[in-house]
């Protein structure tokens, strides 16, 4: 974000740098100003074509390039882990295209683009966290026409979204949606969170970070500046509430993050590890010790070096 | 409340040289009424003579290309419906007004469960509480007679005239001033029919609601109307009570349409 120092032969490095053209980031910064202005509002950007398809992060990958400088120090996670397919190779590629330093480590990190998560230690201020989006209309499931929703944003009018709520309970006792959970950012805008577990939902509230969503197919971008109110909806008699597990993670023995089930053989035995590989790691490295502490999972092969 | 009170009372509705045209063509032209409370206006007509587009001009769906629609708004007391800016309209829409569309599949969310579909204007309302809406929806389909064990199935499981009691609850649950009726019977069989209009007739009476209904069925308009509208080419020709107007019709049209009534 930063200007670089000097560097050699810096006209050809820093020409069309970090993949989009200097006016393509132009135009999203222009986008990311208006949608940190209106929190929760989201505002359409002419999503360019990149080299990964709809759906892999063309979004966050747009925003990442937009925002970028060489100063800066990239993370990348996929459902919280630092060493799936998704989050490597878009990692390798901000490496390769912005020059940026990369790491794991929540705490370094500069820019964070995630996919289904938020990390699990707290973010400060300065850093930016980049979600991507599959589908920014929190009512589209509900209402297909563009033109009624973008009414129904601009009137305020979200009844229609406490209907699906509303089934949830009808069908399963309680609101049982668990991913992608709908808020309602400084009591204005209705807002997806993108399909990140209600878990998360909390963290968003009064977050120092500031909170970058970039859907590539639907060409929105939408945001959430440090300290933004943001309520996760619910009826008076059937309160939000986030999941909670019986187990503890079985590496680190952490009892208050978010935990994947991984099963183990065909036996049925399986382990509840915490999806944020970082945390995890961190905490065994700080000696805490879970019930399956030096399992072969604790040991992933390392990433090939940069 | 009786007739003489009713025209006593002010107009919920007012209509005023209402016009609309689709280029050259002529979609109504010139209608003026006024409605009271509690009154049940029938618009029929032929296919084609404008009664599609007077109601959807009264129902704020379709500008009129000149004239004036009034109605006594609960927060804006009587105004005009197109002076309102959209966000008071539409909201008038959902406080004031139901919509009971032809087609179930039109005013119903096909996606979602019927109880659902009955308890969306509660929530459109701002009511956050799932367990008052579940018992006003409960008591709702009971009134509509439909089962109650079946509150959480898709409407699609329902049949027409089901799907039609559903759109009848959705459309009563909050409490409208007025309630819109395109064809409500249409596409279900006669027995089916009578018992939609017996139980739209009760609800009706019982509520003291104000309902314009659009139909093309004089049985229909006999049974529910107390006054009518005869549309022809986009005109009204004839306006009176329901009775006078079928039993003595002084128009030429009209004494051709009831003339044509088919009797068993």
């Amino acid at each position: 974000m930063s200007a670089a120092e000097s560097r050699p032969n810096e006209a050809e490095r820093y020409y069309n740098y970090a993949y989009l053209d200097e006016q393509t980031k132009r135009m999203i910064r222009r986008a990311i100003l208006k949608a940190l202005a209106i929190p929760g509002y989201q505002a359409p950007f002419g999503s360019r074509e990149m080299p990964v398809p709809y759906g892999w992060g063309t979004g966050g990958i747009q925003l990442t390039a937009a925002i970028i400088g060489p100063d800066d120090v990239y993370k990348c996670i996929d459902q919280g882990a630092d060493d799936t397919t998704n989050a490597v190779s878009i990692r390798k590629f901000f490496a390769r295209v912005a020059d940026v330093a990369t790491t794991d480590n929540t705490a370094e990190a500069t820019i964070i683009q995630t996919r289904h998560r938020i990390p699990e230690q707290p973010l400060k201020a300065g850093q930016v966290l980049v979600f991507q989006v599959p589908q920014p209309e929190p009512l589209r499931g509900l209402e297909a026409r563009e033109t009624e929703t973008r009414a129904m944003h601009a009137y305020e009018e979200y009844g229609l979204q406490y209907v699906s709520l509303y089934e949830n309970i009808s069908a399963f006792g309680r609101i049982a949606a668990t991913a992608g959970y709908p808020v309602m950012v400084e009591e204005r805008y209705l807002m997806s969170p993108s399909p990140i577990p209600k878990f998360d939902n909390p963290k968003m509230d009064d977050n120092e970070a500031i909170l970058l969503f970039g859907a590539g197919r639907e060409k929105r971008i939408y945001a959430i500046p440090p300290h933004t109110r943001v309520r996760s909806l619910d009826f008076e008699d059937y309160p939000f509430e986030v999941q909670t597990w019986e187990e503890n993670c079985a590496l680190c023995g952490a009892e208050d993050s978010y935990l994947d089930e991984v099963v183990l053989d065909d036996a049925g035995n399986r382990m509840f590890v915490c999806s944020d590989s970082h945390h995890c790691g961190q905490r065994r490295a700080e000696g805490h010790v879970g019930p399956m502490a030096g399992h072969q999972l604790a040991n992933p092969v390392a990433e090939d070096g940069q | 409340m009786s007739a003489v009170e009713r025209l006593a009372s002010e107009p919920l509705l007012r209509v005023t040289d209402l016009s609309r045209w689709y280029g050259s063509i002529v979609g109504c032209r010139d209608v003026s009424f006024e409605m009271h409370p509690g009154e049940v206006l029938g618009i029929v007509g032929e296919s084609g003579s404008g009664k599609t587009t007077l109601l959807k001009c009264l129902s704020g769906h379709l500008e009129p290309t000149s004239g004036q629609v009034e109605f006594d708004t609960r927060r804006h007391g009587m105004s005009d419906i197109y002076g309102l800016s959209e966000p008071d309209r539409r909201r008038m829409q959902r406080e004031d007004w139901g919509f009971v569309h032809q087609n179930p599949r039109d005013g119903l969310r096909m996606r979602v469960s019927g109880g659902a579909n009955v308890a969306e204007p509660l929530m459109n309302l701002g009511r956050r509480h799932y367990g008052e809406m579940r018992s006003a929806t409960i008591a709702w389909l009971d009134r509509v007679e439909l089962d109650t064990s079946r509150i959480d199935d898709k409407p699609r499981n329902f049949s027409g005239g089901m799907q039609q009691r559903i759109q009848v609850a959705r459309n009563l649950i909050h409490g409208p001033k007025l309630v819109f009726m395109d064809e409500p019977t249409g596409g279900l069989d006669v027995s089916v029919q009578a018992r939609l209009l017996d139980l739209m007739r009760e609800l009706v009476r019982d509520l003291g609601l104000a309902v314009i209904i659009v139909t093309h069925d004089m049985a229909v308009a006999r049974l529910m109307a107390d006054r009518l509208l005869v549309m022809r080419r986009g005109e009204v020709v004839e306006t009176g009570l329901t009775d006078q107007v079928l039993d003595d019709p002084q128009h030429a049209y009209t004494q051709l349409l009831v003339s044509s009534v088919l009797q068993i």
